[in-house]
């Protein structure tokens, strides 16, 4: 068989997010939805040429040289963008003219995307919005994916974007992020938002899990895109990084061949993606110049710990409570007490790891929560209270929020009543 | 061989709406198919796809209305012309076509010679 030239994974939606990025530059924000139009034209037309022509010497280059075409048609044929049009259409061509020969156009693109993302963070928008947005303009993901990877229904990801749209419209330039005081005061905004993106596709599980999946790595590549701002390579958004690159290095191990969730104890570690457990370490180091401690830097070497311990039993689980104590003075939030708690268990034995579970702050709040009773069953396993871990998991059971959940505690439930 | 053509009848129809991702996946699958093609010499004019817009003009009072049909799935969507040694063949190959993923068709039509 001759070679077929291939297709770049994922290259139509990292493609549409940079071509989406350096339009919105030249229409501006509040043209956004104007800029998404050209550029699914321009991938319908790809889509059209490519398929009976074959791929083009340069696709990414195809792309946007049609969706700049498409973009200068449309300037000129609309009377709304009428006062706009010399301007930009002078912009347009100009750009067309040194767009090949731009060695540092690549460069251009990085500056839009960065520029894109922290327009998507407007302090006006809820978290939530900022991330469906990123998603759609940043990540070329469509409604529909989007809906499936963050469990939420097309109809409410539509009233996000819609939302969104409408602040941009009505806004103007003013919602433009341009400056390095701006970047400066969204920055924070933006990590919470990468990090939410990334927690969004490795917690929470169902069977779909490659699309959950996609978003761990989109992660990863906005935090790395981040490291190439002036402003945004800095230590904490090394150790934000280095965080993604340890987890993600799981993925691979966390699901069994159903789709179900394997927990941290029973995953295969031979599965685990020794590259990005290295790429970890390397910013890890990077992280480490200064003396900024973050949250972040924190989590990773937790992230660390795991993905490089040799076995469950051999994870140095005194350091990781050591660390929880440390993140809870800058999170104290009820799951790190959880994790903290859970930590200790390993660390000294299961009947204290069930006494700290008691002393866990604001307890109220993890009353939903699955995870808590299943902790709690979990040591009272260990230390061979069969009866007691099993009216625990059965709690946990009925708290399951889906049906992977369910199915996972089901499973511990069942191992319990097999000791009994 | 017997020359034939092929007329895409379109599929699911490309909207805003369809993925980049999605997009990605139909691309892929009509480059193979028509790499097969070309590679086992059945290609012989590569044809081209057509936009979904268009006129049609009409009989003796030459009446002209827009777009080819209301329906965008009832359209044409592209062509090609392929040689194989009979019509049982030329359809077995057009067996490949992705427009058939989407539900859509492919009309096979000898060629006069």
């Amino acid at each position: 068989m001759q070679d077929i030239p291939e297709l770049v994974d994922h290259l139509f939606r990292r493609e549409a997010g940079k071509m989406v990025s350096y339009l919105t530059r030249l229409f501006g924000l509040s043209r956004l939805s104007l800029a998404e139009d050209v550029v699914q034209d321009a991938l319908c037309q790809a889509l059209q040429s490519w398929s009976l022509h074959g791929l083009p010497d340069n696709p990414s280059a195809w792309l946007m040289r049609v969706a700049r075409n498409r973009a200068i048609d449309l300037i000129r044929r609309d009377s709304q963008l009428g006062e706009l049009a010399p301007e930009l259409t002078g912009l347009l061509q100009i750009r067309e003219k040194t767009l090949e020969s731009q060695p540092d156009f690549e460069k251009v693109i990085q500056d839009d995307q960065l520029r894109l993302m922290f327009s998507c963070c407007h302090p006006d928008l809820s978290s939530e919005v900022q991330v469906t947005l990123i998603l759609k303009t940043l990540c070329g993901f469509s409604v529909a994916e989007i809906a499936n990877a963050l469990l939420a229904n097309v109809d409410s990801i539509e009233k996000r974007l819609g939302r969104a749209r409408k602040l941009f419209r009505e806004s103007g330039s003013l919602a433009e992020v341009t400056d390095a005081a701006a970047f400066s005061e969204r920055l924070e905004a933006v990590y919470q938002a990468i990090y939410l993106l990334f927690n969004e596709g490795y917690h929470g599980s169902q069977s779909e899990t490659t699309i959950r999946e996609d978003l761990c790595y989109e992660a990863l590549r906005l935090a790395l895109l981040l490291c190439e701002h002036p402003q945004g390579a800095r230590p904490r958004t090394f150790a934000l990084v280095a965080l993604f690159c340890f987890n993600a290095a799981r993925l691979p191990g966390r699901v069994d061949a159903e789709g179900f969730l394997i927990q941290l104890e029973s995953q295969d570690r031979s599965t685990w993606d020794q590259q990005l457990v290295g790429q970890g370490f390397a910013f890890l180091e990077k992280s480490a110049a200064g003396n900024e401690l973050s949250e972040f830097h924190l989590e990773a070497v937790i992230a660390c710990l795991h993905s490089s311990a040799e076995t469950y039993a051999n994870t140095d689980w005194n350091r990781i409570l050591e660390l929880y104590d440390l993140l809870y003075q800058f999170k104290p939030t009820p799951i790190v007490a959880l994790n903290r708690a859970i930590a200790a268990g390993y660390s000294r034995g299961p009947d204290e790891g069930l006494r700290e579970l008691e002393s866990v702050p604001d307890l109220s709040k993890l009353k939903d929560y699955p995870f808590y009773p299943a902790a709690q069953g979990e040591f009272h396993r260990q230390a061979g209270r069969f009866a007691e871990a099993r009216l625990c998991f059965q709690m946990a059971l009925d708290l399951a929020r889906n049906p992977a959940e369910a199915q996972f505690l089901q499973r511990k439930l069942a191992t319990c009543e097999s000791e009994c | 061989m017997s020359k034939f053509l092929y007329l895409f009848w379109n599929n699911e129809g490309l909207s805003k709406s369809t993925s980049p991702e999605r997009m990605q996946e139909l691309t892929k699958a009509w480059m193979s198919w028509m790499a097969e093609l070309k590679q086992n010499d059945h290609v012989v004019q590569p044809g081209e796809r057509l936009d979904g817009s268009g006129m049609m003009v009409r009989g003796k009072s030459k009446t002209v209305t827009d777009g080819p049909y209301a329906e965008a799935k009832d359209t044409i969507g592209g062509y090609l012309v392929i040689q194989a040694t009979d019509l049982a063949q030329a359809v077995e190959l057009a067996k490949g076509c992705p427009v058939l993923s989407g539900d859509g068709l492919v009309e096979v039509r000898p060629i006069i010679s």
